[in-house]
């Protein structure tokens, strides 16, 4: 498993580095069918994400992510709104779509490769048709996600992890300026995690603006620098990793048996937020609820996992906001 | 050739190779078919020579595997896998797709005729009167009509009702498109309508390139440019990439 990005991949700084905002999206909004039966799955939707930085957009299954990706890439046409990447339309002319189709890298979900390719071929095809723009070899790119020893093996039997990595090496092809992966890390084991965080650490490094959709709030709290969080459509919270979650000071608490809150004090008892049984926050705690809370439980005899006060961590923000799992 | 098209081709064509059930529908049944059938000369043919019958046939049958079948198979499982959505964000463009999925099916049907003519003379067909160019513009029309037929079922439908849509209209075409079954041994119904499928129309013209022997060679002309404009356009305004 390769985890070093070879010296030849980070290469230079990107030429377009006086680029702030790689994306922008303002005023979005995304319809599906007509009359009756049409869906808004994006609506109003407005963010941005910087060179250098990787944006994590988080949302429950839903909430409309992927549409808003898929728009930047150029894959779903808009209703309403305006969206520019690298300064260009995604819709918008012939050259304009031309040239984000040289910059700009894209990792799906899922799929995107025949059963039957095998990585070096796939790999060589996607090298080809960026045959102006890529500078890195069908080899090289292999050997940058780990795939070296499996490059003659078809696809159809790789690993879910290996199939997520020969995807990012296609995503890689152009040398992009900016770059969307899809659920990067889903189904991938410990090391190619560390690879694929590697790669994306050497893409911010040049320059590179990654977004990144994902379920797995840890994989986004470790990499990410801003968060943009979507629920129903709309951005719920949008800003770095650190302004999100001091945002939010709580108290973390987690018992082994859950709390008799009726029977608590109700100084204390009025704090909790009951996430779910044996699981509270506390926002904005006073001074001294805190100890207050701890004196109680050790009289009572409560086992107590885990009491945290500080930060809140991305999952307790993404529940907060959006009352549910990612 | 540029570097886009150039590798998109490369990749159709070792795809293409991989799958053995491409190379069994597109390059073994017309060779067994004609070998088969020409050998032993049970067509219900009218023509003294059944393989005047039997040649032009099996050309029209090897052009509607390759343009039809294999290419809206393949097409509709590209969908399925979501290879055209990732080839949708990448410089190769739509146009140059086409363009490498065209020269794909050319290269096969150059092999097809490669084999089968040979094949064909081999098995004593005589080939002395036919219009060789006059039968390849068959083949390109032929070829236009039947991919454009083969795109349309496959741009609109999930990859497996696709691959059985494909399958049981080649069957249909197959017989009674004049290729193996003549028209005039057809129900009075079916010879009705069987001369205006574009398989029949596309044996009928191949027929008259070949051994000058179409039963109505300008009306197949008329009937097959007809698919050939059709069958694109209606691909062209309903075909979904993903």
């Amino acid at each position: 498993m390769t985890t070093d990005v070879s010296p030849s991949f980070r290469g230079t700084r990107l030429a377009s580095k006086d680029i702030e905002n790689v994306v922008e999206v303002d005023g979005l909004v995304v319809r599906y069918g007509r009359g009756d039966r049409a869906v808004t799955a994006v609506d109003g939707v407005s963010f941005t994400a910087r060179a250098g930085q990787v944006t994590a957009v988080l949302g429950p299954n839903g909430a409309g992510k992927t549409s808003t990706i898929e728009v930047c890439e150029g894959l779903r046409r808009r209703t309403t709104g305006t969206v520019r990447v690298l300064g260009l339309d995604p819709a918008g002319s012939r050259a304009d779509r031309a040239a984000l189709h040289r910059r700009v890298g894209v990792m799906l979900q899922e799929g995107g490769i025949y059963p039957s390719a095998r990585p070096i071929d796939t790999v060589r095809q996607y090298c080809g048709i960026h045959s102006g723009s890529a500078t890195s070899s069908p080899d090289e790119l292999l050997d940058l996600v780990g795939l070296t020893d499996r490059r003659r093996t078809p696809w159809r039997r790789l690993s879910g992890g290996e199939k997520q990595r020969l995807s990012l090496a296609l995503a890689l092809t152009s040398r992009p300026d900016v770059v969307f992966l899809d659920e990067p890390t889903s189904g991938v084991d410990v090391n190619g995690r560390d690879t694929i965080r590697s790669i994306i650490r050497s893409l911010t490094e040049r320059g590179c603006g990654v977004i990144l959709a994902t379920h797995e709030l840890d994989e986004a709290e470790r990499i990410a620098d801003r968060v943009v969080i979507f629920d129903r459509g709309k951005v719920l919270v949008e800003g770095t990793l650190d302004d999100v979650r001091k945002a939010r000071q709580a108290v973390r608490l987690r018992t082994i048996r859950p709390l008799p809150l009726p029977d608590m004090p109700a100084s204390i008892a009025d704090w909790l937020h009951e996430v779910e049984p044996g699981h509270y926050t506390i926002e904005d705690a006073p001074q001294g609820l805190v100890a207050a809370l701890a004196v109680w439980l050790s009289e009572h005899g409560i086992d107590v996992i885990e009491l945290r006060a500080g930060v809140a961590s991305l999952e307790d923000v993404f529940k907060k906001l959006t009352g549910g799992e990612p | 050739m540029s570097g886009p098209l150039r590798a998109q081709l490369g990749a159709e064509l070792r795809i293409l190779v991989r799958n053995g059930e491409q190379l069994l529908l597109t390059i073994i049944i017309p060779v067994l078919v004609l070998v088969f059938f020409g050998l032993t000369d049970v067509l219900p043919s009218d023509l003294d020579d059944h393989m005047d019958f039997l040649t032009p046939g099996v050309v029209a049958l090897a052009i509607m595997s390759t343009s039809m079948v294999s290419l809206g198979i393949a097409t509709g499982f590209e969908r399925n896998y979501k290879v055209l959505k990732r080839l949708g964000v990448t410089p190769l463009g739509r146009p140059r797709w086409l363009v490498a999925k065209t020269l794909t099916v050319m290269v096969v049907e150059v092999v097809q005729l490669a084999l089968l003519v040979p094949i064909a003379l081999a098995l004593d067909w005589n080939a002395d009167d036919a219009r060789w160019l006059l039968a390849l513009g068959a083949v390109g029309a032929g070829t236009i009509a039947f991919a454009g037929l083969g795109l349309f079922i496959a741009g609109r439908l999930r990859a497996e009702v696709n691959l059985a849509a494909q399958n049981g209209l080649y069957i249909v075409l197959l017989l009674l498109g004049g290729m193996v079954v003549p028209f005039d041994e057809l129900p009075g119904g079916l010879e009705a309508v069987a001369k205006f499928l574009p398989s029949g129309a596309l044996a009928d013209v191949l027929r008259d390139a070949l051994v000058g022997a179409g039963s109505q060679p300008d009306t197949s002309w008329i009937v097959l440019g007809a698919w050939a404009i059709a069958a694109p356009v209606a691909a062209a305004l309903t075909f979904r990439w993903e």
